[in-house]
């Protein structure tokens, strides 16, 4: 058993080194000790806590642990590194859980003792813990859901959806209100479960009404929620660590929310309120009108010719690369150019794919040098020297309408510009449109080439045409 | 429908409508095709390549033109060729009927109907069937390789044991497909290549080339006519024009002329003068021959040396490169018929909505169709309507609205203060310091980083775990139980979190 104080110190520890993780993560060298750091937090917390506070019942507790953490790295060595995604949202639904399962056994707890103000401000403090983190947790879950495939990508616009949220709300706020007002005469159990039934509707319906396109922000946006959901628990606990840390974490995903929708150029609030993609995009396109023109295929072949041939040539992933599993053949390509002299660099748009910096995982799981892999607007200027880009399962993040035409759904939403540059190949399974439901007039561009098929088979061809 | 593909009769022509590749592709969109034998030989396509591809071969060149619904040629049918054509057939082919207003005459009173390949519209749809071009390009590669032939020197510099040899130079008037055709070739073979000509948008596609665009000192007159291509300049713009021409030919090596203007007689651009001036050994290779020429002292389809200098005349350029020319040529016809065959069973429909077709067909069923109406698009855009300024849709972002949030937000902090007790105040500083603390921070990692972030961050939000942790020594059993499912579950998160992390940052290497 160790002192009071030593506990609190450890966990100052703690703080600084979760700070530091977070530091570590600004560049890629220090990041993998950014990790250690993480670990080390973590670790001395627990152990402090362990030692500190903890009186009994460790044989469940060391058990949970060993359980809890086993399955834990087996998942971490399993998943896919395109299914990384989901297994970021599973998690946060755990995050969001925990704080639901924290705050019930908390208000259950005999033991906490306040009147007065205090206890309402420890109430309201449960209160929110658990509001955030139903809703975390039915969020997740949904958002797991949709990007594993097990529920459609469309967004579910309900009629009234918007008076439904609000309804949601003001029900929430009343049931708070209750709960306040029958805990302080010592009861208050009804109010605290028939809001959390609320919260976890809630928590369906919003990741429900967002589309596909969206979902990196919806990612983000859960992992700030679940930061404020432990953050909520640590003023329930009176627990700076739990604080701070949900504090760092809320804010990182919050910033997180903000880059992606920056880089749509969408408002954060109309992500929230769903339904991207549903009707707007066709009836913008069909208003366009004028008749978009041909397409101009090629085969792999002709394309080895041209890669072998170019200077400079930009690989453009998106989502579509990670589905088809293409990000290895993508990379033996690129030695292959390179060993002949061709430049190939990699142009990243911040919102390709499901998650944010999902394409660099995918394309360094792949082994392809983090040193030519670039944003978007570091390389958007470079375009116009450029011989050849090569768009793999890409669609919304090149799509000139976002800067020419001011009535596209995606309008004002930064592109990576690779239609001023020689050649475009765009590899696409099909003509349909991307999330965002909007035709793409790069396409029927004069200078695109459309080798359709499945990315990896195609690439295959071009590897071997190579 | 059977189409037939005769031999060219045009002395010195040595290409044919259709090769063995593009005729097995015709068989598939339901045709029979029936060619006359030996009619790709000159161009290397041997009888036995064609029955390979499934073509019928025909000896008489009477039955092939009896029997076929539809002909493919290269060249336009002379008399004796236009009297064996019959009413309903159908003749695709280069037939120049501005320049051949008898042809097209005899044609439609014979009831054909006829596609000419230099009259499909230029726009991008029917870039793929552009005979016109894919001639072009090979007319003014060939252009190259004839001057070469008759240059004495090498086109590149070099630096040899037995000294220094210069590049050639060499001028490309006009820089439409086959001046650019020629540009590439000089390019690659190491001259030193410039360029004139009197649209200014091409000189982007001149420097795209590397070579040098010579600018001509006058004011903005733009030559761009309808349809991308050159339109008559005014009479000073000559002068300048001829000027600079007459200093360019003092200095190069080689001017290879490609100056056109539909349905007009070449513009004369290198004078007798011009030619006397050049150097001894000098070649033009003049690619206007046949149009009059671009040079006063070509003469079409020879080649002369006059004032040292050879004068490259030929007019059957793209027939000197049979192969390729075939090749391209009948990979035009086939897309212009794959068009036209929308059931793909083997029957053409000469539909007159599509503006391809409608272009392109100058006679059918006796009525004569040419000249079609104007093509919607040109090739390069308008531009006498310059880009009506975009509305610019701002949002008129109130400055109250901030200013508004700053204060309920002040207030409502003021008013926390003002009922909580300071221990909760405490926390608060913490956590509204915190918040500050992970802005900074977070700002700072790169996007690259953006997952292995959102793993780290998860597993560390993890740190619920404390409460779990605070609550399982708890007397209750109830309290118990939930404390070890959440520790369970967050222990799930700490060690995947921490270990997905660390599986990724290990990949990023560089």
């Amino acid at each position: 058993m160790i002192s009071a104080g030593i506990v609190i110190v450890s966990y100052i520890a703690a703080t600084i080194l979760f700070i530091l993780a977070l530091g570590g993560l600004s560049n890629q060298e220090t990041a993998r000790r950014g990790n250690w750091y993480g670990i080390s937090g973590m670790t001395i917390a627990l152990l402090a806590t362990v030692l500190g506070v903890v009186t009994q019942n460790y044989v469940e507790l060391f058990g949970a642990l060993l359980v809890g953490g086993s399955i834990g790295i087996l998942l971490a060595k399993r998943v896919q590194m395109t299914e990384m995604p989901e297994l970021v949202a599973i998690l946060h639904s755990l995050v969001g859980l925990a704080a639901v399962m924290v705050g019930f056994a908390n208000f259950m707890d005999p033991s906490t003792h306040f009147s007065g103000v205090e206890l309402t401000i420890h109430d309201i403090e449960t209160y929110l813990g658990i509001l955030i983190g139903a809703v975390t947790f039915s969020g997740s879950v949904i958002a797991f859901g949709k990007l594993s495939g097990k529920i459609g990508g469309k967004p579910l616009t309900l009629p009234g959806r918007h008076l439904f949220n609000l309804g949601l709300l003001l029900a929430a706020f009343w049931f708070g209100w209750q709960f306040v007002v029958q805990s302080a005469a010592g009861d208050g159990m009804t109010p605290l479960i028939v809001m959390t039934v609320i919260a976890l509707v809630f928590g369906v319906h919003m990741v429900m009404a967002i589309g596909g396109a969206d979902m990196p922000v919806v990612v983000s946006m859960l992992n700030s929620y679940s930061g404020w959901a432990a953050s909520a628990t640590g003023f329930m606990l009176n627990n700076d660590l739990l604080i701070v840390t949900g504090a760092l974490v809320g804010s990182s995903g919050a910033i997180l929310s903000y880059i992606m929708c920056r880089a749509m150029n969408r408002k954060f609030f109309s992500v929230i309120a769903g339904g991207f993609g549903t009707g707007g995009g066709a009836t913008v396109s069909s208003e366009g009108g004028e008749e978009q023109g041909e397409v101009v295929p090629i085969s792999a072949e002709e394309t080895a010719a041209m890669l072998a041939d170019a200077r400079e040539v930009m690989i453009i992933p998106g989502y579509g690369m990670a589905v088809a599993q293409a990000q290895h053949i993508v990379y033996e390509i690129t030695t292959v150019l390179r060993k002949k002299g061709v430049n190939v660099r990699f142009g990243i748009h911040p919102v390709a794919g499901r998650m944010p910096g999902h394409m660099n995982v995918l394309l360094a799981e792949a082994k392809v040098p983090y040193d030519i892999v670039f944003e978007m607007d570091e390389v958007n200027e470079d375009f116009p020297d450029v011989d050849v880009s090569v768009v793999i399962g890409a669609n919304d993040i090149v799509n000139p309408s976002a800067l020419e035409e001011p009535n596209s759904p995606i309008a004002g939403m930064p592109v990576l510009e690779c239609w001023k540059g020689k050649t475009s190949i765009v590899l696409k399974r099909s003509m349909a449109t991307g999330y965002a439901g909007v035709q793409n007039p790069l396409f029927f561009k004069e200078n695109t080439r459309m080798l359709f098929g499945d990315a990896k088979e195609t690439l295959e061809a071009v590897f071997k045409a190579l | 429908m059977k189409i037939g593909v005769p031999m060219e009769i045009h002395p010195g022509e040595r290409r044919v409508a259709t090769t063995p590749e593009v005729a097995t592709q015709l068989i598939k969109l339901g045709f029979e095709v029936a060619i006359e034998s030996g009619a790709g030989a000159a161009a290397s396509y041997s009888d036995e390549a064609y029955q390979a591809a499934g073509c019928e071969l025909v000896k008489s060149r009477k039955d092939l033109w009896k029997e076929a619904d539809l002909i493919l040629k290269v060249r336009a049918p002379d008399a004796k060729e236009t009297r064996l054509l019959r009413s309903g057939q159908t003749l695709i082919c280069f037939l120049w009927p501005a320049q051949n207003p008898e042809l097209l005459q005899t044609l439609t009173e014979r009831g054909v109907t006829a596609l000419s390949m230099d009259s499909i519209p230029r726009i991008s749809r029917a870039q793929k069937m552009d005979a016109l071009s894919s001639m072009a390009n090979i007319g003014g590669y060939r252009a190259v390789v004839e001057a070469a032939q008759h240059f004495g020197r090498f086109f590149t510099g070099q630096i040899t044991a037995a000294g220094k040899v210069p590049p050639a130079k060499v001028l490309v008037i006009g820089a439409g497909v086959a001046g650019l055709a020629a540009i590439g070739a000089a390019k690659s073979m190491g001259a030193i290549v410039r360029s004139f000509d009197t649209r200014p948008e091409v000189k982007e596609q001149i420097e795209s080339m590397d070579a040098e665009f010579l600018m001509l000192d006058f004011e903005d007159e733009d030559g761009s006519g309808e349809g991308g291509y050159a339109k008559v300049m005014s009479d000073e713009f000559i002068k300048a024009e001829m000027a600079l021409f007459a200093e360019q030919a003092k200095d190069v090596d080689i001017i290879i002329t490609t100056a056109l203007i539909p349905g007009k007689p070449a513009p004369r651009l290198i004078t007798a003068e011009m030619v006397k001036s050049m150097k001894n050994g000098s070649v033009v290779v003049d690619l206007a021959a046949e149009q009059g020429g671009n040079c006063e002292l070509t003469e079409a389809g020879k080649v002369v040396v006059k004032h040292d200098v050879s004068i490259i005349g030929y007019t059957d350029l793209p027939s000197r490169l049979a192969t390729q020319a075939s090749q391209l040529y009948g990979t035009n016809l086939r897309h212009l018929l794959t068009d036209m065959t929308p059931e793909k069973d083997g029957q053409i429909v000469v539909n007159f909505d599509d503006e391809v077709v409608r272009g392109a067909t100058i006679c059918k069923g006796g009525e004569k169709t040419w000249p079609p109406p104007a093509p919607k698009l040109t090739a390069a855009p308008p531009k006498a309507a310059p880009a009506p300024a975009m509305p610019v849709v701002e949002e008129k972002k109130s400055a109250a609205g901030p200013v508004i949030a700053t204060a309920i937000g002040g207030l409502a902090l003021l008013g926390l203060g003002a009922v909580a007790p300071a221990s909760f105040m405490a926390h608060f500083t913490v956590f509204v310091l915190a918040c500050f603390v992970g802005y900074m921070v977070i700002w700072n990692v790169s996007p690259a980083l953006h997952t292995p972030l959102m793993s780290v961050t998860n597993a560390i939000s993890s740190i619920i775990v404390i409460g779990a942790l605070i609550q399982i020594s708890s007397e209750n059993d109830t309290i118990k139980w939930i404390a070890v499912a959440t520790l369970l579950i967050t222990s799930i998160n700490i060690a995947g979190g921490f270990a997905v992390t660390r599986r990724m940052l290990e990949m990023f290497r560089k």
